[in-house]
């Protein structure tokens, strides 16, 4: 009589090695793992929560200068290194790795007001309140050499700002006008002139690498054609602009940071009105950063804080402050997308990370598929109000938290009085005008 | 004179100035100079006139003159005082009006050789023209444009980068940096560029490996392998590689079996199949005589040889040894006498002169003579032709005629020859039917790629070939006038294959037909009275009959299957017809009842309200009442088994009864129903108003409703569904998007990798749940 047993073959469970994956037989019956949203929602909730939990972004901070961080440069070619100028006209050079200075120099009398690294990164360039253009070896001088710049340039006004072209030997400074110079040459090649004094900044466009935009003191920001003669097109807005930054992954995008707490995306074509409006800073924003993917940029603020906007969103992602950080006067995005690094008053230079509850270092690829796979789940139940609580939610300082409801409150005031006024009077004769219009006084062509 | 210089004067300074003020100018200036020095020339210009009118003044003038300066050297005329008016060739307009005009120097202009037509008719054209030439715009305007026309180019240069942002914004996965190497080993002129072989050693390796066509740049692949890799992707090569195995195993076949047919020792067999061989070649040689009239020339001329030789010789004459003895058996054995018969035969085929196309009725009447394969053709043809609109017919008809041969074959055959020929037949059968095989192959491949079946072809060619060979050996073996039929086995090949082709699927295929037709022919017209009379549906049962009967008759009566199938047939017309007729008058009755009882429902409105709503209540409370549970397993601790019921007390204690619920809250509201069904512990999780990028409820939901983890989908979706947006390497350095990237763009306009374009933002959710139910399908 042949007895029929439970038998397997063991090929469909044995290892040939030990460092094979172990085989999970699985079934994909749905009867057999029901609850799936449900399973799934707490997953999410969890992820999230652990999120808030492990969200450290804050890595390190590096001391050194004497005076308050006033501008920083990142290098080209070496993700470890940085430069930093301060008010008092030193420039230090830092490895980010181990957190120190490798290099110090004084650069100018007074602040240094701009500093750029040439495209090639074996030389940067110092402009400063002492009306100078200094070009310097990226290199420290060898022992008993003196620190000298390789090149000086000595200018007719104070230089405010700088930036360096993509890839030509070609670099822009700005002051009283916009001057384009060439390496080689002890006189700009172009100045660009539009009944201002005073420009705050200048930017090449990293893409369309011939054009240019400026912060003007009179609330403008001017672009330019190297190759043109005169500028291209100004827009006013309702008050200054400090800085800007153009979307190193989209040539006509550009977003600028202004007097009045927001941050303008602009598209270059269309300055009449801007594509989005960033509010959440509730002071003056001081200077911006787009990451290297142009999916997110920096932006430092007055208010004490670092904020973290995604490009196509009004408000920020994320929050960065400490209680030792003062006004942050510069902030720069790492070229790798991992880290942000901010410049403030008290004199030092902050380390964060771009994703504050990410693990850093080499990951191991279940840890990757694990943190993916959380990472999507929270996206799919984002708009879940639990969900959305807590990954909203953030600790602010006393007194910005207050501000911001001030604000909330003002703003939700002044919306009612428009409101008001607009049901009182004729219809048609007060128009509703947008946000995003707002700002804008008039584009001068 | 004085005048003269005035307006010489005059003439110059005005260059610039507008007319109106030139004209006021003149008429003030009466009297403007103060040197009294006068030139001849100027003299001479005057009009006569004039000359006339003041000679004598002037004569007094110039003896004033001498007078005055007798000392003095004459000078050339000089002007101290800005003068209106001052003519650069010295020209001047005398009389009412003091201006010079284009018409006056036309005059002249015509007059000169050297200006051309053209500038005639421009200067012409200048003079009818009245209209003044508008005034420069200011430098502020122009500026103005100036930077208008350059934003305008700067914005349309920009504007390039529009089809990249927007692919990079749609897409599902980016990955930077954007521009990164593609691992793996690279070829040395990348690595290290100026690399040489210096020592003897490397050169001569070098030098071998340059003969043997190795890779020396690129490690990866030889050149053959990459024109192999190029030739054809992995599946096709898969395909192409069972066809080859499968065309392999069908050679071995024949080959085995035409080992087989050659030890076969029967003379008789031989002798059949040469003769079939004989009238399928003449058969052929027909065909060949259209198609290809110098190889049927050739044909015949070998025909011809082998029957000179015949003649001359005495082969088959039976005046051999072996025909003496047999002629001497030949009076009592039978079989010594057939056999002297077959030689004759032999002979007179051989000798028989070969029939062409010119005579072609005397070939058909020997066919007809020898088999009769045309008359049942045509038979078959007028029986099909019956029902010209039945698809299934027209169908058919191709395979029809060779069934029929077949069956008239069977029947038709001698006696004698029967047992033998029967496997000769078989054999000619199966043969051909790995030919078809290999034919359906071509056509598919055919259909698949131009070149893979050419490919194909010359496979199928060799496998000819080698039968071929097999079949000549064969033939050596045998008579030396069968040699002409030798070479052209291939075109009886094909012809044999062309017969069985149609004749391997005999005996299914033509009950098959007949009981398709039969439903065709039964069911179309019932089906047409059906649907035209729904009352009176003609009875099913008694139509059928008569047609099978009629086919019974003709069929042979050795199939049984066929038999089978007529009764089948005989039901499948009441299958059909049945629900057809009564389904139309439902639909009416039932259309006419609703609308009926909506008029009631109408003319009685509000009559039964409350006891619906009381029913429903009823209904929804007990709905929320917890039920029963029987936890009772039929064969724990007792005896198990069909029929057998767990005890009362097993029963008893295993079923639970729930806690009644709570009270409903609308117990005491008679005229409410409150649902219970909602939870307020649950609504803090739930999402009340529909997010951003959806459009509408059923499309938020079918994304929250699809999971996403690996408990529910295979590791192929999982990691489609993970994949996450923006994934950076470690430690490398992002570079803004570079010029190339434009490019890239242009060229493959779609299907660059990772970056597949997604649908429009509102549907995006839909689109990826789509997709990914679309991945679980495929992968089940």
């Amino acid at each position: 009589m042949k007895v029929k047993v439970l038998s397997r073959n063991p090929d469909d469970y044995v290892r040939e090695t030990k460092y094979d994956i172990q085989r999970v037989p699985r079934n994909y019956d749905p009867t057999l793992h029901p609850f799936e949203v449900c399973r799934e929602y707490t997953q999410a909730l969890n992820s999230t929560k652990l999120d808030r939990v492990f969200a450290k972004p804050f890595l390190a901070s590096l001391d050194g200068h004497r005076d308050g961080v006033n501008c920083m440069a990142k290098h080209t070619s070496s993700l470890s290194t940085l430069l930093s100028g301060s008010c008092d006209g030193e420039v230090k050079v830092w490895n980010l790795t181990k957190h120190e200075c490798v290099r110090t120099l004084q650069a100018h009398e007074g602040f240094v007001r701009g500093m750029v690294v040439r495209h090639c990164g074996t030389s940067f360039f110092t402009v400063g309140d002492d009306k100078t253009i200094k070009q310097w070896k990226m290199e420290a001088p060898g022992y008993g050499e003196e620190e000298e710049p390789l090149n000086t340039i000595l200018g007719k006004t104070v230089f405010t700002g700088l930036d360096h072209h993509q890839k030509d030997a070609v670099f822009a400074t700005c002051g009283q006008q916009v001057d384009i110079w060439d390496e080689q040459r002890s006189s700009p090649i172009r100045s660009f002139t539009w009944g201002v004094d005073s420009f705050s900044a200048v930017r090449f466009n990293p893409v369309e690498t011939e054009l240019l935009a400026s912060c003007a003191s009179d609330r403008s920001i001017v672009l330019y054609d190297m190759r043109e003669s005169a500028p291209l097109k100004k827009v006013i807005m309702t008050m200054r602009s400090n800085t800007l930054c153009w979307n190193p992954m989209e040539a006509y995008h550009f977003t600028c940071s202004n007097e009045d707490y927001n941050l303008y995306t602009y598209d270059m074509r269309y300055l009449d009105r801007p594509m989005t409006v960033h509010m959440d800073h509730v002071s003056a924003v001081l200077d911006v950063d787009y990451s290297p993917t142009g999916k997110e940029f920096v932006s430092a603020s007055f208010d004490k804080t670092v904020r973290i906007f995604p490009k196509e969103n009004g408000h920020s992602r994320e929050v960065y402050h400490t209680k030792r950080m003062q006004h942050v006067i510069c902030v720069k995005w790492s070229a790798d997308n991992k880290y942000i690094l901010s410049g403030s008053d008290e004199m030092n230079i902050r380390l964060w990370k771009a994703n504050a509850s990410e693990k850093l270092g080499v990951l191991a690829p279940r840890e990757k598929q694990a943190s993916n796979y959380s990472q999507k789940l929270k996206e799919k139940f984002q708009h879940h109000p639990q969900i959305r609580r807590i990954a909203r939610h953030r600790h602010l300082p006393k007194n910005i938290f207050h501000e911001s409801k001030e604000l909330r409150i003002m703003k939700e005031a002044r919306r009612r009085k428009e409101r008001n006024v607009r049901k009182h009077s004729k219809p048609g004769a007060v128009p509703v005008v947008s946000e995003k219009e707002k700002h804008v006084v008039t584009v001068v062509k | 004179m004085a005048r003269a210089t005035k307006k010489k004067a005059s003439k110059k300074s005005d260059k610039k100035r507008s007319e109106l003020t030139e004209e006021k100018v003149e008429e003030k200036v009466e009297v403007m100079y103060d040197d009294e020095d006068l030139n001849e020339d100027d003299e001479n210009i005057t009009s006569e006139e004039e000359e006339e009118e003041d000679e004598r003044k002037h004569h007094k003038l110039l003896e004033a003159i001498s007078s005055l300066g007798a000392k003095r050297k004459k000078t050339l005329g000089e002007r101290s005082e800005a003068a209106v008016q001052m003519s650069e060739f010295t020209v001047t307009a005398e009389g009412e009006r003091d201006r010079v005009d284009l018409s006056d120097l036309i005059g002249s202009m015509e007059k000169t050789p050297g200006v051309t037509s053209r500038t005639k008719k421009q200067l012409k054209n200048l003079q009818k023209d009245n209209k003044t030439i508008e005034s420069p715009l200011s430098r502020q305007e122009t500026d103005r444009i100036q930077r208008d026309v350059a934003f305008q180019k700067a914005a349309t240069e920009v504007t390039k980068w529009k089809g990249v942002i927007k692919q990079n914004q749609r897409a599902e996965q980016l990955i930077f940096p954007l521009n990164r190497e593609p691992s793996g080993p690279k070829p040395i002129e990348r690595v290290v560029t100026s690399w040489k072989a210096h020592t003897p050693l490397e050169e001569e390796i070098f030098s071998l490996l340059h003969a043997n066509k190795q890779p020396i740049h690129d490690p990866i692949l030889t050149p053959a392998e990459e024109a192999s890799m190029k030739a054809m992707s992995l599946e096709e090569a898969k395909i192409r590689r069972a066809e080859l195995q499968k065309a392999r195993a069908l050679q071995s076949y024949y080959e085995a079996k035409a080992r087989r047919a050659r030890k076969i020792k029967s003379k008789a067999y031989h002798k059949v199949h040469n003769k079939a061989k004989r009238k399928e070649f003449l058969k052929q040689f027909d065909e060949m005589v259209k198609t290809d009239p110098a190889g049927a020339l050739e044909e015949l001329n070998k025909i011809e040889m082998a029957r000179m030789q015949e003649r001359m010789s005495l082969k088959h004459q039976n005046s051999g040894k072996w025909a003496k003895s047999k002629v001497i058996m030949g009076k009592y054995d039978l079989v010594a006498r057939k056999a002297m018969q077959q030689q004759l035969e032999v002979n007179k085929d051989l000798t028989q002169k070969i029939v062409t196309s010119l005579n072609a009725e005397e070939e058909e009447e020997e066919e007809e003579g020898g088999d009769a394969e045309v008359l049942p053709d045509f038979v078959n043809d007028a029986e099909q032709a019956v029902d010209p609109s039945n698809p299934w017919m027209r169908g058919k008809l191709s395979e029809d005629p060779t069934e029929k041969d077949m069956i008239v074959d069977l029947t038709a055959e001698e006696a004698p020859r029967a047992a033998e020929e029967e496997e000769e037949e078989e054999e000619e059968v199966k043969e051909p039917e790995e030919e078809v095989l290999l034919r359906e192959f071509d056509e598919r491949r055919k259909q698949r790629q131009a070149q893979e079946a050419e490919a194909q072809i010359t496979v199928e060619e060799e496998d000819d070939d080698e039968e071929e060979e097999e079949e000549d050996k064969a033939a050596d073996e045998e008579e030396a006038e069968l040699s002409a039929f030798t070479s052209l086995f291939r075109e009886k090949a094909e012809a044999a294959a062309d017969v069985t082709d149609t004749s391997a699927q005999l005996e299914e295929g033509l009950t098959r037909i007949r009981t398709l037709e039969d439903v065709e022919l039964l069911s179309v017209p019932q089906e047409e009275a059906a649907a035209d009379e729904a009352p009176l549906p003609p009875p099913p049962a008694e139509n059928p009959p008569p047609e099978p009967q009629k086919r019974e008759a003709a069929k042979p009566k050795k199939r049984k299957r066929a038999i089978e199938l007529k009764e089948v047939l005989t039901k499948e017309p009441k299958v059909i017809q049945v629900p057809l007729a009564p389904t139309v008058e439902d639909a009416e009755d039932a259309d006419e009842q609703l609308d009926q009882r909506g008029l009631i429902k109408e003319a009685f409105a509000g009559d039964d309200v409350v006891a619906d709503f009381l029913k429903d209540k009823r209904k929804q409370e007990d709905a929320g009442k917890p039920k029963v549970v029987d936890l009772t397993l039929p064969g724990w601790g007792e005896w198990g088994g069909t029929g057998l019921k767990p005890s009362r007390s097993k029963r008893r204690r295993f079923r639970t009864k729930a806690v009644p619920p709570p009270p409903r809250k609308d117990q005491r509201l008679p005229s409410v129903i409150i649902s219970e069904n909602k939870n307020s512990a649950v609504r803090l999780h739930q999402v009340n108003s529909l997010p951003f990028p959806f459009q509408n409820h059923s499309q938020f939901e079918s994304t929250i409703r699809s999971p996403l983890g690996r408990t529910w989908n295979t590791e192929r979706t999982v990691k489609k569904n993970i994949k996450p947006k923006v994934v950076t390497q470690m430690g490398a350095i992002i570079e803004p998007m570079a010029r190339e990237e434009l490019l890239k763009d242009k060229r493959p306009a779609a299907g660059r990798g990772g970056r597949g374009g997604q649908g429009g933002r509102g549907g995006r959710g839909v689109d990826s749940q789509r997709r990914h139910i679309r991945d679980k399908r495929a992968e089940k």
